[in-house]
């Protein structure tokens, strides 16, 4: 073999190791540091105001960086469960400093925040700050207005303050004229579940995130059992005032042609009758949204 | 072998002494004389902070500047004024050509680093009235910074070795910029499918990652880094640089210089 045979060869033997090595101590480092090490760094940063100015005209390749370090965030403490979102809320606030015309990040970024956990950082206020900070940008985006009294009425449980933001947006020319709709929804029946699923079908409808559309899932699902529960006690309580007496089982409702059968939700699983007439779930973490008929705190 | 590769290295060194590459020392006192008084003007409490900041991020950036424009001009300048042919017609071989070019240019960034590194530690003692212990732990911070510096160098001289000086400083300063946004590319891969995720998260592994060698505000808000981060990293750079540095190698060996 000749001299440059030799070195050939035994530099892209010495080429694959150390390229092998660099991998595998890389990925060493990135399980040492977690994907939460570029992120900490916002604990550090003044503002995305600075940052724009330092970012030489590039805000908005540097506003995409900082929405994907935010999707990417909340779906790591999503997936592990986390209790704590700190550094979603700066993620998003630098995310729009940079491009306050990135209606995404506060379309999703603020459901992100607003949800309850452990679908989200379950901090309603910021999330109603952030699509405000968006309306403020983005005036002419009636579906910005739609987030707010979405999340309004969801999470800040303010039916007024819901009203208000679909009666704004629904002025906006091109808005659905189903957002007017809504408004007056909100002003005669804002307790009525079906307002509630109207609007996670619309989240799941216009959505383009996969996640959100899996929470808008877990939502319609929990309503439509809500609503099914709502049913069912109206008919014990009918057969309470048949017989002075609750049903003990199934059978009797459908002895006396109230139901068709044993009812199921949505997973097949029976729904439990309880001696006071009441009905509930079998599996309450199958339906984590569920209101009136959760279980009792331990 | 040694002393060919020693000669090779010194000379490198000795030619960017001479080339004035350490004036950008005195620049480096004058932005942190010039600028330390200011601090204490504009960000009250806050002059520590805004020194070690200007201070790391400045050994970090002149470093990364001296060596993508030497670097670039390591073996191509050497085939421009024929000198390579001098030398490579002496008992020289062709990969140890390249290793005392590399390690000539570290030396020099090493040298660059540690004089910044004295000059800041000086202004930290002037401007801020004294060192703690925790000061030490900025130390860590700059030898990350002269592991970003063996990287950097490595892939210089890999473009150096087929490609103009102008084209190797565009695609150095390229990957320099890609690898200081390492995490995110990793992240993105994370959060792609398909073939999209199988080429993002190869690109994050062929591409530098420097994102995790920039400690500058752990170092700046008093945040240790561990021992374990520091040994880890020191394998990476180490992989990383040397790999490059073969791949500069093979390449080399096989080009024709007549």
């Amino acid at each position: 073999m000749t001299h440059q045979g030799k070195v050939t060869a035994i530099c892209a033997v010495l080429f694959v190791i150390l390229f092998v090595g660099s991998i595998v101590s890389r990925r060493r480092v990135e399980a040492v540091n977690g994907s939460q090490a570029t992120l900490d760094e916002v604990l550090y940063l003044p503002s995305g105001k600075s940052i724009k100015k330092l970012s030489l005209g590039y805000s908005s390749l540097l506003a995409d960086i900082y929405w994907t370090r935010a999707v990417q965030y909340f779906g790591a403490q999503h997936i592990g469960s986390a209790a704590h979102y700190e550094l979603l809320s700066p993620l998003l606030d630098i995310t729009t400093d940079l491009d306050p015309n990135l209606i995404v990040a506060y379309d999703t970024g603020s459901i992100f925040l607003s949800q309850k956990q452990p679908d989200g950082a379950g901090q309603p206020d910021k999330a109603a700050a952030l699509v405000e900070k968006g309306i403020r940008a983005n005036p002419a985006n009636w579906r910005l207005y739609f987030t707010l009294g979405f999340i309004h009425y969801t999470d800040r449980h303010d039916p007024k303050a819901a009203q208000l933001a679909f009666q704004k947006g629904s002025e906006i020319p091109g808005a659905l004229p189903w957002m007017k709709a809504m408004a007056a929804r909100m002003a005669e029946r804002a307790d009525d579940p079906a307002t509630a699923a109207s609007l996670w079908q619309t989240i799941y409808d216009t959505t383009k995130d996969t996640g959100l559309k899996d929470t808008a899932v877990r939502h319609l699902t929990s309503l439509r059992v809500e609503s099914e529960l709502n049913e069912l006690e109206r008919r014990t309580k009918v057969y309470f005032d048949r017989h002075n007496a609750y049903p003990e089982e199934w059978s009797d409702l459908v002895r006396d042609g109230l139901l068709r059968g044993v009812p199921v939700d949505p997973n097949g699983a029976p729904y439990t009758l309880r001696l006071d007439g009441t009905v509930r779930v079998q599996n309450p973490k199958d339906f984590p949204y569920l209101e009136r008929h959760k279980p009792p705190a331990k | 072998m040694t002393s060919r590769v020693s000669a090779i290295t010194w000379n490198t060194f000795r030619e960017a002494v001479r080339d004035r590459v350490l004036y950008n020392l005195v620049l480096f006192v004058l932005l942190l004389v010039g600028s330390a008084p200011l601090f204490s003007q504009i960000s009250i409490g806050l002059e520590k902070l805004m020194l070690v900041n200007v201070g790391l991020s400045s050994i970090s950036l002149f470093g990364v500047i001296i060596a993508i424009f030497i670097g670039i001009g390591l073996v191509s300048k050497e085939i421009e004024k024929k000198t390579l042919y001098t030398i490579l017609s002496r008992p020289v071989r062709r990969w140890e050509f390249i290793v005392g070019k590399y390690l000539g240019l570290l030396l020099t960034l090493a040298v660059n680093a540690i004089l910044m590194a004295v000059g800041f530690y000086a202004a930290l003692l002037i401007f801020v009235h004294g060192l703690t212990a925790a000061d030490a732990g900025l130390l860590v911070a700059i030898y990350f910074i002269i592991l970003q510096f063996m990287m950097m160098i490595a892939i210089t001289l890999l473009f150096s070795t087929f490609s103009t000086p102008i084209f190797s400083a565009i695609f150095a300063f390229a990957l320099f910029v890609i690898g200081t946004f390492g995490n995110d590319l990793k992240n993105l891969a994370a959060m792609s499918k398909g073939a999209n995720k199988w080429l993002i998260t190869t690109a994050s592994y062929v591409l530098p990652n420097f994102a995790s060698l920039n400690v500058i505000s752990q170092a700046a808000h008093d945040q240790s880094v561990g021992g374990q981060m520091i040994l880890l990293n020191t394998g990476y750079a180490l992989c990383y640089s040397i790999a490059v540095t073969v791949a500069a190698i093979l390449i080399f060996e096989r080009r024709n210089l007549k």
